[in-house]
């Protein structure tokens, strides 16, 4: 299908990261089934890097290809930096989404910083 | 590949490929014309239209061709709102579930100043015909129902609909583009004052259907110009679609009762193997329906990727969900039937035609099997629900 760029197709196909991490630092949920998207992500977290990143995504073809771009984008990085990842990046990442997916791409980056927020709240400690 | 949205569009047949190639080089006159090539095309145009009425048990001059389905409902609805409004009756009853080319042209006259009530299809996707019955009103001028439903299939009581309507002296019309080709339909026997059909359901050409509209009925054009089809729908006669529709339409018609009895037992077989999936749910009644159409919900999934997965798996088919539409709502079809968001995201419909076999539908029923389980397994609600953080809706 033309809907979406290979990169899109591919990590749809071939999620990276995908499952739960059952002793996560932090986990964050978006979206609701009304909306018909939904990311849940879960982040493993040693000396502020994301060690581990699993993701589980009830949505469409870019909902599961963004979670799955995400995951990747923000593993093995400071907390720092996952903290300003955005849904342009993700977006930019998947070789470009049509416009009326731009939301799942935003759900994305939404899931990563709800996962880090509840980090933060678990620690106590501010990423800055 | 397995072909399973026939309700989107079906190939065009050999006959009807045939017969459009045919007239494109043979009969390509301008039917307006005098000399003897337009008057040829004179003649296949109303052999044509003679051919499609004798399949509804209509006249031929109650036959005007359109663009299609969308043209025709666009056509019957303003005609019957117009005539209405000359004796002072502003109100129309259809149902919630119609195709936007009814529900928008209801959205139209309603916003100029007509009453709409939109019946109930409760949760097996019929109306009851007791409901429409108490909501004809004094001033109704217009009972437009479905006769199959494009997503979920279900067969109308449209009989027993056109007799209430005909006895409340209401002008009944009903989008037959799901039925015409597929079901037995007959304009007299079953009471009906107007009815939209559209090639492309009945593997004839895209762009090119037929309003049928009762002697009397004066139609109200929505092209207007020369004086083509009586002068209620101007524009040059598209011949080749339109006999190619014909041929097309003759042919379903022929072979209507073996098709339906070979998909019924394929739909039926194929209903069966999806029923195993657990928490989920055939939409729309199983018995009067379609022989072609299964439409089912599966919890925890959404419909997008479903058909994405199947789509590799060489299988096209279609689904309510939010994400296929642009929009974030699921399908109004499914929300009518009670459907709520959270399940209705998750539909498929399987719209097999008459060429499936016995190891299609198998093949079928266990990749469906495979991608609904696969899709489950990294899903949060599926997680929720197996948890029991959640209730089951199915
Ligand atoms: C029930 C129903 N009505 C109307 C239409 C519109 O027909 P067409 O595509 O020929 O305009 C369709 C098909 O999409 C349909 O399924
Ligand atoms: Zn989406």
């Amino acid at each position: 299908m033309a809907l979406y760029s290979e990169k899109v197709m591919e990590h749809f196909r071939n999620p990276r990261n995908v499952g739960v991490i059952e002793d996560a630092d932090g986990i964050g949920e978006v979206g609701n089934a009304k909306c018909g998207d939904i990311m849940k992500m879960y982040l493993k977290i040693e000396d502020d890097i994301i060690k581990d990143v699993k993701f589980e995504t009830f949505g469409c073809g870019s909902a599961i290809a963004s979670s799955s771009m995400a995951t990747e984008l923000i593993k093995g990085k400071p907390v720092s930096e996952a903290m300003k990842l955005t849904n342009k990046a993700v977006a930019e990442a998947l070789d470009g989404l049509p416009d009326y997916k731009m939301h799942c791409s935003v759900l994305a980056e939404e899931a990563i910083r709800s996962a880090l927020e509840d980090y933060q709240k678990r620690t106590g400690k501010q990423i800055k | 590949m397995i072909y399973v949205d026939n309700a989107a569009t079906t190939k065009m047949s050999k006959t009807a490929i045939h017969t459009m190639t045919a007239m494109m080089e043979d009969t390509w006159g301008n039917p307006s014309s005098l000399y003897s090539i337009g008057q040829r095309a004179k003649e296949v145009l109303e052999k044509a239209r003679a051919d499609v009425a004798s399949v509804i048990g209509a006249e031929p001059r109650e036959i005007t061709f359109t663009s299609g389905g969308s043209e025709a409902d666009n056509q019957a609805i303003l005609t019957a709102a117009l005539l209405g409004e000359k004796s002072g009756k502003k109100h129309i009853v259809s149902s919630a579930f119609e195709h936007h080319a009814v529900l928008h042209t209801l959205n139209k006259l309603e916003k100029m100043g007509y009453e709409i009530t939109l019946l109930d299809v409760h949760e097996n996707g019929m109306i009851i015909p007791s409901e429409l019955e108490a909501a004809i009103r004094e001033d109704t001028c217009l009972v437009t129902i479905m006769t199959a439903n494009n997503e979920i299939g279900t067969i109308q009581p449209i009989r027993e609909l056109g007799a209430i309507c005909r006895s409340r002296k209401v002008l009944f019309h009903t989008d037959a583009v799901q039925a015409v080709g597929h079901i037995p339909l007959n304009v007299i026997e079953d009471n009906i004052d107007l009815l939209s059909a559209s090639a492309h359901k009945f593997h004839g050409p895209k762009g090119v259907g037929f309003l049928y509209a009762r002697k009397g009925i004066r139609l109200t054009n929505l092209i207007e110009g020369g004086a083509q089809e009586r002068g209620k729908r101007a524009g040059t006669e598209n011949v080749p679609g339109i006999v190619s529709m014909a041929e097309a339409l003759k042919e379903a018609n022929a072979g209507m009762e073996k098709n339906a009895e070979h998909l019924v037992k394929m739909r039926d077989r194929l209903i069966a193997g999806l029923k195993e999936i657990p928490h989920s749910a055939l939409n729309g009644d199983a018995e009067h329906r379609l022989p072609g159409n299964v439409n089912f919900c599966f919890e925890g999934i959404e419909g997008e990727s479903l058909l994405l997965l199947l789509d590799d798996k060489g299988i096209q088919a279609s689904s309510g969900s939010a994400c296929t539409s642009g929009s974030l709502d699921p399908s109004h079809v499914l929300l009518a039937i009670g459907r709520v968001h959270d399940v209705a995201h998750g539909s498929l419909r399987l719209s097999i035609g008459e060429d499936i076999t016995e190891a299609d539908v198998d093949y079928l029923i266990k990749s469906v099997k495979e991608v609904v389980e696969y899709l489950r397994g990294f899903s949060p609600i599926w997680r929720d629900l197996m948890a029991g953080k959640k209730q089951f809706i199915l």
